[in-house]
C-alpha cells in the first residue's frame, strides 16, 4: 500500500489562497486577543499559575449547578466556576485580594461551600495557592522560553542550511504559535502550566515539520542542476515527494491525540485540544507558509552564490 | 564492533537491560499531579525588603537542613525538599493524608524563648507616650472611625473589678496566677477608665486588668485594633527598651466574654531554643492536659538555674514565636529541665511542637508563596483515564503501521519496544517524576520516533521505485533520511532544552521527559530499526524484494 505516492499537486500556485486564509486566521486571533483585553481585562484566561490566586477543585455528593457554587458563594463576580468533566466536579477560581494571602480566600470558599451544601457531602480534590510574585515570574519566563528558542533555532537552522530557511521556519512556527493562542483567546481556554506545555509542543511539532519539509527542499537544491531550477517548481516538487511521509506522520500522530482527547479523562482535556490544534496548523502552514515564505524571500534575495554556499557549507557541522 | 550485526544487538541488549535494570531497581516516580500530594514553595519572609540576598540565601541553606529533620522525623515517603536559585525552597510531599498538618509543622519557626514577666506598673509610665504615639501617627479622624472598639471596654470594667477574682480560677494556665490577681487591679484599672473619658488615649483604652501581675486583658475583639496600633514603629519607639509587649496564644473566657492576654515581658529572654538538648511530648497526669517535656544543655542548665534560683516568686513566661504559651510562678530553683503546658490543644499538637522543638529554629520567617494539593481520588482518576488512552493510542500506532508498511512496520514496532523501555529506563536512572506534561512530553517524542521510521521507510520504497536493489535502497534510504532526522530532533532538543533552563516544576517535567524521548528515538530509529533491517536482509539474496 502506498497513498499519494505519485503526487503532484500545485501547492504553490494556491499560495495565494493560503496567505488569505492564513491571513484570516491570524486577524481572528488577534481580534479576539484585542477584544479580550478590551472588555474582559486580559487577553488570555490565565489561571492562577499566571495571575496568582486560589483555585479549588470540590467533588459533590449532591446535585449541584454552577448558579447554585455561586449563589452559595454570595454571587461575587471575582469567583471564576468551571465545570470539570464529571457531573458534579467544579474548579472554582479567585484572584488575588489585596491584603489577604491566599490560603484565607482558600478557607473562606470552603467554609461558604460546606455551609450551604454540608461538610460531609463534598471533597476537596486539588488546591492550589499561588502567589502574585510566583505568577509574574512565570509569565515573564515562559515568554522568554519563546523568545530564546526562536532565536536559537534561527541560528541552528542558519547555520545547518541558510539564513532563509531559518527566517521562514521561524516566521511559520510564529503563525502556528499566534493560530494557537487566537484560539485559546477566542474560547477562553484557561491557560495553566500544562497548556503552555502544550504550546511549545506545538512549537516543536511545527518545528519538526518544516523542517522535514525544508530538508527535501535543500535536497534537491543540491541536486545536480537544482539552483538552476525554478525554485516555485522545485518547491513544490519537494512538497510533493514528501506528501506521503506528511500525511501518514501527521495522521498517526492525530489518530494518538484523538484517543488521549475521547479517553483520556478532564485532566488533560484543553492539553490534547491544543495539541490537536497545533498538529493540524503545524501540518498546514509547513506546507502552505513555510515552504512559500521561503519562495517570496528567496524572490527578493535570489539564491545565494553557490561558492559562498560552500564555504558555509564547510563551516557547517558534519552530519 | 557495532560494525557486524552481531556487535550491534549486543550494544542493544546492554542498553535495554540496564534500562530494565532501573527501572526495576529505581521505579518510576509519579508526579504529585498523578498520585496526590503537596507541592510548596517557599521564600524568607522579608515584606520590606531588609536582607542582603546572601543573608536570604544564608536562612535558605539553613531552613532547608532544619525542615528535612522535621520531616524525615514527620514520617513522609520520598519527600522532596531542594532549594531552587538563591532564595527559594521547593518542598514536595507525595501522597500526604494530612497537608495542613504537615504544611504547620514546616511553616512553623519553633523559636522558643524563655522571658520574665515584669508588673504592669512597669509599662504604666509608658503609656501615655504610647498613646500619643498612636495618634500622632494615625490621626485623630483615622481613631474616631474605629470609635466603637474604644469604648466597648468600659461596659465590662465593673464586671471585671468585681468578679476578676473569682473568675480567675477558671482561667486555664494561671493557676498560681491567682493570688496576685487583684493587687495591681486599682491602679490599672484607675488609669483605664481616665483613658477612656478622655478618648484620646487609644491603646489604654482597648487594655483591662489582667489576671496576673504583668497582664493586661484585651478584648477578642480588640485585638486586631491593639495589634495594629503596637505594630507601628512610632509605637515601638515608645515602648522602653527594655520591655516587650507579647500576646499570649489562647483566648480566655470569662463569663460571656473572650479575651487575650497581653503580657508585659523582659525584653532579653535568658534561654532560647538552641540551648535545647531534647523535648519529648507527654500527658500531665495530673490535669490530663498534653505537656512538651524539654531538657537543656548544659550551658542553658546553668543559666536556667541562676536565673530561677534569683528569680523565685516571679513569673515565667514561655514564648514560642512570639506568643506567650504559658507563664507559671517559679516556685523555686529549676535546673536543666521542664515542661510547656498546652492548655486544650490536642496531644497531636504536643508531639508536633516537641518535634520541631527537637529539629531546631528556623532563622527566620518563611513565607508559603506557591501551594498545590492534590488528592489522591483525581490522581488516581488521571493515571486509569491516561492508561486507558495509551493503550488505545499504541494500538493504532501499531495497527497504522502494520497495515501500511507490513514486515518493515514490525520491524519498527520492534525498534519502538526499545524505544519505550529506554525510555521509561532513562526516567528511572535520573529519578526524573512523571507528571501529566511529562506524559505530553512523551507523546511528542513517540510521535517523533515513528515520523523517523515513516522518513526512513518512505526513502526506502523511493529508491526501491526508482529501481535500486534491495540492499543498496535500504542504504540509501537510511542515508538520505539521516539529514531531516538529525536537524528536526537537535532542533526539537534545542527547544527541550530551553524549557529545562526557563521552566519550573511541571514545565521541566515536560522538558527532561522530552529530551530523554528525543534521545532514545533517535537512537531507536537510526540504530535499531537499522539493526533490524540488517537482520531481516542477512538471510536474503540482494535482488530479493522486501516487504515494505
Amino acid at each position: 500500500m502506498r497513498i499519494f505516492s505519485d503526487a503532484n499537486y500545485s501547492f504553490i500556485d494556491k499560495r495565494r489562497a493560503a496567505y488569505l486564509f492564513s491571513g484570516v486566521l491570524i486577524v481572528v486571533a488577534i481580534v479576539a486577543m484585542v477584544v479580550n483585553s478590551l472588555f474582559i481585562g486580559s487577553w488570555q484566561n490565565y489561571g492562577v499559575d499566571f495571575t496568582g490566586g486560589s483555585l479549588i477543585q470540590v467533588r459533590f455528593d449532591v446535585p449541584v449547578t454552577a448558579g447554585g457554587l455561586r449563589d452559595a458563594l454570595e454571587g461575587s463576580a471575582a469567583y471564576s466556576i468551571t465545570r470539570f468533566g464529571d457531573e458534579n466536579e467544579f474548579t472554582i477560581r479567585a484572584p488575588v485580594r489585596e491584603g489577604e494571602g491566599e490560603e484565607a480566600v482558600a478557607d473562606e470558599i470552603k467554609e461558604a461551600l460546606a455551609a450551604q451544601f454540608g461538610a460531609g457531602n463534598l471533597e476537596v480534590v486539588r488546591t492550589e495557592l499561588v502567589g502574585p510574585k510566583i505568577g509574574g515570574e512565570l509569565q515573564r519566563k515562559a515568554f522568554m522560553a519563546i523568545i530564546f528558542s526562536f532565536a536559537l533555532t534561527l541560528i541552528y537552522l542558519a547555520i545547518r542550511f541558510e539564513l532563509r530557511f531559518g527566517l521562514a521556519a521561524v516566521i511559520a512556527t510564529a503563525h502556528d504559535i499566534l493560530i494557537t493562542l487566537g484560539f485559546l483567546a477566542l474560547f477562553r481556554v484557561e491557560i495553566a502550566l500544562p497548556t503552555v506545555a502544550a504550546i511549545l509542543t506545538v512549537l516543536g511539532y511545527s518545528l519538526n515539520d518544516t523542517i522535514v519539509v525544508f530538508d527535501r527542499i535543500r535536497e534537491n537544491l543540491n541536486k545536480k542542476g537544482g539552483r538552476k531550477e525554478n525554485p516555485a517548481v522545485l518547491v513544490n516538487r519537494s512538497i510533493n515527494e514528501n506528501l506521503p511521509r506528511t500525511v501518514l506522520t501527521s495522521g498517526t500522530t492525530l489518530a494518538v491525540l484523538l484517543a488521549l482527547l475521547i479517553l483520556g479523562g478532564a485532566v488533560i482535556r484543553d492539553f490534547t485540544l491544543v495539541l490537536i490544534l497545533g498538529v493540524v496548523v503545524g501540518t498546514y502552514s509547513s506546507i502552505f507558509v513555510a515552504s512559500p515564505i521561503l519562495l517570496e524571500i528567496q524572490k527578493r534575495f535570489k539564491w545565494a552564490d553557490s561558492k559562498e554556499r560552500k564555504k558555509r557549507r564547510e563551516t557547517a557541522v558534519p552530519v | 564492533m557495532f560494525k557486524t550485526i552481531r556487535g550491534r544487538i549486543i550494544l542493544i541488549i546492554i542498553l535495554v537491560a540496564g534500562a530494565l535494570g532501573y527501572l526495576f531497581t529505581n521505579g518510576i516516580k509519579y508526579g504529585l499531579d498523578l498520585q496526590g500530594g503537596m507541592h510548596l514553595v517557599l521564600e524568607v519572609d522579608d515584606p520590606d525588603n531588609t536582607m542582603t540576598l546572601e543573608a536570604r540565601a544564608d536562612h535558605i541553606e539553613r531552613s532547608e537542613r532544619i525542615i528535612r529533620t522535621r520531616i524525615d522525623e514527620f514520617g513522609v515517603e520520598e519527600p522532596l525538599i531542594q532549594r531552587v536559585g538563591q532564595d527559594r525552597l521547593i518542598i514536595e510531599l507525595p501522597g500526604i493524608q494530612n497537608p495542613g498538618r504537615a504544611k504547620a509543622l514546616i511553616e512553623a519557626n519553633a523559636f522558643l524563648e524563655f522571658k520574665l514577666v515584669l508588673p504592669t506598673a512597669r509599662i504604666q509610665p509608658a503609656l501615655p507616650r504610647i498613646d500619643r504615639a498612636v495618634v500622632t501617627t494615625l490621626g485623630e479622624d483615622a481613631l474616631r472611625e474605629i470609635g466603637r472598639v474604644m469604648e466597648a471596654p468600659t461596659q465590662t470594667l465593673e464586671e471585671l473589678l468585681f468578679r476578676g477574682a473569682d473568675t480567675a480560677p477558671s482561667v486555664p494556665d494561671s493557676v498560681e496566677a491567682e493570688a496576685l490577681a487583684d493587687t495591681t487591679g486599682a491602679e490599672a484599672l484607675a488609669d483605664t477608665v481616665e483613658a477612656s473619658a478622655l478618648d484620646l488615649r487609644p491603646l489604654t483604652a482597648l487594655l483591662n486588668q489582667g489576671d496576673g501581675e504583668g497582664i493586661y486583658f484585651v478584648a477578642e475583639s480588640d485585638v486586631e485594633t491593639a495589634k495594629s496600633f503596637l505594630a507601628l514603629p512610632e509605637v515601638r519607639r515608645a515602648i522602653p527598651r527594655d520591655i516587650s509587649l507579647q500576646w499570649g496564644s489562647d483566648p480566655v473566657a470569662i463569663s460571656a466574654r473572650t479575651y487575650r492576654r497581653l503580657y508585659v515581658l523582659q525584653a532579653e529572654a535568658f534561654i532560647t531554643g538552641d540551648m535545647l538538648e531534647n523535648a519529648i511530648a507527654s500527658r500531665d497526669p495530673q490535669f490530663n492536659r498534653p505537656v512538651v517535656h524539654f531538657e537543656l544543655n548544659r550551658r542553658g542548665g546553668r543559666r536556667f538555674a541562676e536565673v530561677t534560683g534569683a528569680n523565685v516568686g516571679e513569673f515565667l513566661a514561655i514564648v514560642l514565636d512570639g506568643e506567650v504559651m504559658s507563664a507559671p510562678v517559679i516556685r523555686d530553683r529549676i535546673g536543666a529541665s521542664g515542661q510547656i503546658e498546652l492548655s486544650n490543644a490536642p496531644m497531636e499538637e504536643a508531639r508536633d511542637l516537641a518535634l520541631v522543638l527537637r529539629a531546631g529554629a528556623l532563622t527566620a520567617p518563611l513565607k508559603i508563596m506557591e501551594e498545590r494539593t492534590v488528592g489522591p481520588s483525581l490522581g488516581q482518576d488521571s493515571i486509569d483515564a491516561g492508561i486507558l488512552a495509551g493503550i488505545v493510542g499504541v494500538f493504532l500506532v501499531v495497527g497504522i503501521m502494520l497495515a501500511y508498511y507490513r514486515m518493515a512496520g514490525l520491524l519498527a514496532l520492534g525498534a519502538l519496544t526499545v524505544y519505550g523501555i529506554l525510555v521509561l529506563g532513562g526516567l528511572a536512572a535520573l529519578n526524573a517524576t512523571l507528571t501529566v506534561p511529562g506524559i505530553a512530553g512523551l507523546i511528542l517524542s513517540v510521535g517523533m520516533a515513528v515520523d523517523a521510521n515513516v522518513l526512513i521507510f518512505e526513502r526506502i520504497r523511493e529508491e526501491l521505485i526508482a529501481g535500486r536493489a534491495t540492499r543498496t535502497a535500504v542504504d540509501d534510504g537510511f542515508g538520505n533520511a539521516l539529514s531531516a532526522i538529525v536537524d528536526a530532533n537537535i532542533t526539537t532538543l534545542i527547544v527541550a532544552l530551553i524549557l529545562f533552563q526557563f521552566g519550573t516544576g511541571p514545565v521541566r517535567g515536560f522538558a527532561v521527559t522530552l529530551s530523554i524521548g528525543i534521545v532514545a528515538s533517535f537512537f531507536s530509529a537510526l540504530f535499531v530499526t537499522r539493526t533490524l533491517f540488517l537482520l531481516y536482509l542477512s538471510g536474503k539474496k540482494t535482488a530479493d524484494p522486501i516487504s515494505i
